[in-house]
């Protein structure tokens, strides 16, 4: 039972986690309809950001509002000088395009901050376990973890759903013409909306950076799901991206820790652990696979795809 | 058809040409991982071959060394494939590195097939010491099961009842989990493998781990993984309630990011930057001279002895390496002064050897070290060597 809880608290902070990356990627997919690969590689520059401007100022959480504020800024650049020259081009320019942007930031890290990564230690009211049930212990750096995400996904939904802001962006998604027709200044639209997923793609990749630590090539990996959890919740919804990000951090994490129990009783021992970790990290592509035939637009589709 | 006849012809001729000729220079391949997350392996390697190859004046038995270094990128096809390149379009005469038990699996065929002598300074799957052992394969390393086997004795001294244990899921992962169980007297409670490279976040297996309430935690992992997993394993609270034991978690190149998270964590193995030998001093001391701001690693160490090794057997067969039954016998003589004092092998190729228990430090300039606390186990030899028909 401790562990069901613990093992559920671990899926929730991974499903959170994966939300702020796969939010910005789906705002700038559905609105600007641009296909960033180079979203992990500004996940990677929060984390360098912040273990320098942590080793900086010596403080965690100064170091980690600095890295927000220096990863939008990078992520606006980025659109100006760089992303502009995409849109209304085909869905292979931007692949290309965003790949070399890949190259180009895992080059310039290495220049800049050499290749051996780096690490972000954590302060020490936040490197323990707290009770949080009786009996039950959990790491306070992952509660913070899924605490910070709750309350930026509530901001998000305010954002979205609640300002003037928001209403350009909700339509944005679903008629980019109209609304460009209707006066908007679009331009300023899309840097904004790019710095923004630039900035949670940084946090996500900062907040992981004492668990994972700092290194050339994170975003890589992570991205990958980002992109699933994206084609799972539906172009462009962000509400979508939530449902599934939870969906994918539950299925991985408790597949990962029950699985190869249920294994078990099938198989030898020896097999099932060898073939657990395996069979356990394709649940989350046949769970995608399953949405895509019965809803190929996503569970929350915007509807103008 | 006529002309692609002649073609063929013209390329046995440029095949078979180089093996008629006198060897001119001795040419090595190096195959470690020189990208990614864990190049700083692959590097620390690559520097300690190069201090070998400055001791030795550039040449090994009167002739000029050439080396080619090929990156495997941590992928067994890529290792392969350059594996290969090496054998087939450089012809080098000794192929050494491998990190990764995995990647050299893929790539011992074709060295024994083409009989160029393969010299593994890293990997140890237990294939290469039992049934696949071969008379073109050396180690300068050890058997994956041989340093977690030391751990698990250790285990038995300290009292340890019961243990969970965690690692990769590839060759080497579970060779070493298999170490410690076939050592260690007291009960496993538990076992986990995770996907490998790709899986970072532990979180899951340390939850079971806690669960299951073990008197110790056993962990293999090399490389950045080690930092991340004993990050986590402090962020969950575990550091001070379930003690840790280790094997190639914790070393000189994994420590500048582990810091205090190392402190107090046993590791085995067989090589400590400390031992109090000749060739040890001067490997540790040149290192630091000709690489200021790194330090010399057990992967470095064992590279720098394979570069010996070869030098040694090269210079009893004179500079004659079209003789490989000789040079097969030189190799196995092990004639040059190894880092970590003794080195001798057993018949299948694998050196017998000591493992000693290493603990980490704070030193006077507040910098991180590793020093030798004990020998756990003397003149260990692997337990896959009756299994190989190489006597």
């Amino acid at each position: 039972m401790t562990l069901l809880v613990e093992q559920c608290l671990n899926g929730l902070q991974f499903g959170l986690l994966l939300f702020l990356l796969a939010a910005g990627l789906t705002l700038v997919f559905g609105i600007m309809d641009l296909v960033n690969l180079a979203h992990g590689s500004l996940y990677m520059l929060g984390a360098y950001f912040a273990a320098t401007f942590a080793a900086w100022t010596g403080s965690f959480v100064l170091g980690a509002l600095l890295a927000l504020g220096a990863t939008l800024l990078v992520g606006m650049a980025v659109e100006v000088v760089a992303m502009r020259r995409l849109y209304g081009r085909d869905h292979l320019d931007h692949v290309l395009g965003t790949f070399g942007l890949i190259l180009f930031f895992d080059e310039a890290v290495r220049l800049l901050w050499g290749p051996e990564g780096l690490s972000l230690p954590l302060p020490p009211w936040l490197n323990t376990a707290v009770q949080i049930l009786p009996g039950i212990y959990y790491s306070s750096y992952r509660l913070a973890i899924i605490v910070v995400t709750l309350a930026v996904a509530a901001f998000l939904y305010v954002l979205v759903m609640r300002t003037r802001i928001g209403m350009l962006i909700r339509a944005g998604a679903s008629n980019r013409e109209m609304v460009g027709a209707l006066g908007v200044n679009i331009k300023l639209l899309y840097t904004l909306i790019f710095g923004l997923g630039a900035a949670l793609a940084g946090l996500a990749g900062l907040m992981q950076a004492p668990i994972l630590t700092v290194q050339i090539g994170m975003g890589e990996n992570i991205l990958i799901l980002a992109f699933v959890i994206t084609v799972i919740g539906g172009i462009g919804s962000i509400r979508g991206a939530l449902v599934a990000a939870l969906f994918v951090g539950f299925i991985d994490t408790l597949g990962r820790a029950f699985f190869p129990d249920l294994l078990r009783m099938a198989l030898s021992t020896a097999a099932a652990s060898t073939a657990a970790p395996a069979l356990s990290s394709m649940l989350i592509y046949l769970l995608m696979a399953v949405v895509l035939v019965f809803k190929p637009e996503g569970l929350f589709s915007t509807g103008n795809k | 058809m006529h002309k692609a006849l002649v073609t063929m012809g013209a390329a046995l001729l440029l095949t078979a040409s180089p093996a008629a000729a006198q060897n001119k220079s001795v040419k090595i391949g190096f195959v470690s991982t020189f990208s990614g997350p864990t190049a700083v392996i692959g590097n620390n390697m690559r520097d300690s071959f190069e201090l070998a190859l400055d001791h030795l004046g550039r040449k090994m038995g009167g002739l000029p060394v050439e080396v080619i270094y090929e990156d495997d990128q941590q992928k067994p096809d890529v290792g392969k494939q350059k594996t290969d390149k090496l054998i087939e379009s450089d012809h080098v005469d000794f192929i050494v590195g491998y990190i990764w038990s995995n990647v050299l699996l893929a790539s011992i065929k074709p060295a024994v097939d083409s009989k160029t002598f393969l010299i593994t300074a890293n990997a140890g799957p237990h294939e290469i010491a039992g049934e696949l052992c071969s008379p073109y394969i050396f180690s300068t390393s050890w058997q994956n099961d041989q340093t977690p086997q030391a751990m698990g004795l250790y285990m038995n001294q300290k009292g340890v009842k019961s243990v969970f244990l965690i690692g990769p899921n590839y060759a080497a992962g579970k060779d070493m989990l298999a170490g410690v169980a076939s050592t260690f007297k007291g009960k496993i409670v538990g076992q986990e493998l995770t996907t490998w490279p790709s899986q970072l976040d532990f979180s899951a297996e340390l939850a079971k781990a806690k669960a299951a309430n073990p008197d110790a935690i056993f962990v293999f992992y090399p490389g950045k993984a080690g930092v991340q997993f004993l990050s986590q394993y402090a962020q969950a609270g575990l550091k001070g309630k379930i003690p840790l034991y280790t094997a190639f978690t914790i070393d000189e190149l994994s420590l500048p990011l582990q810091k205090d998270l190392a402190l107090g964590v046993p590791g085995a193995q067989e090589w400590v930057n400390d031992l109090p030998n000749e060739a040890n001093k001067r490997f540790v001391a040149d290192f630091i001279k000709k690489y200021p701001g790194k330090k010399p690693s057990f992967y470095g160490a064992q590279s720098y002895d394979a570069a010996m090794l070869i030098a040694s057997a090269v210079t009893a067969v004179k500079g004659d390496l079209s003789d490989k039954e000789a040079v097969r016998k030189a190799l196995e003589r092990a004639d040059f002064k190894s880092v970590r004092g003794k080195f001798r092998f057993g018949n299948n190729h694998i050196p017998i050897q000591d493992f000693y228990l290493q603990d980490v430090v704070k030193d006077a300039n507040g910098d991180y070290v590793l020093k030798t606390v004990t020998t756990i186990v003397k003149d260990s030899q692997d337990n896959f060597h009756d299994k190989c028909p190489m006597k």
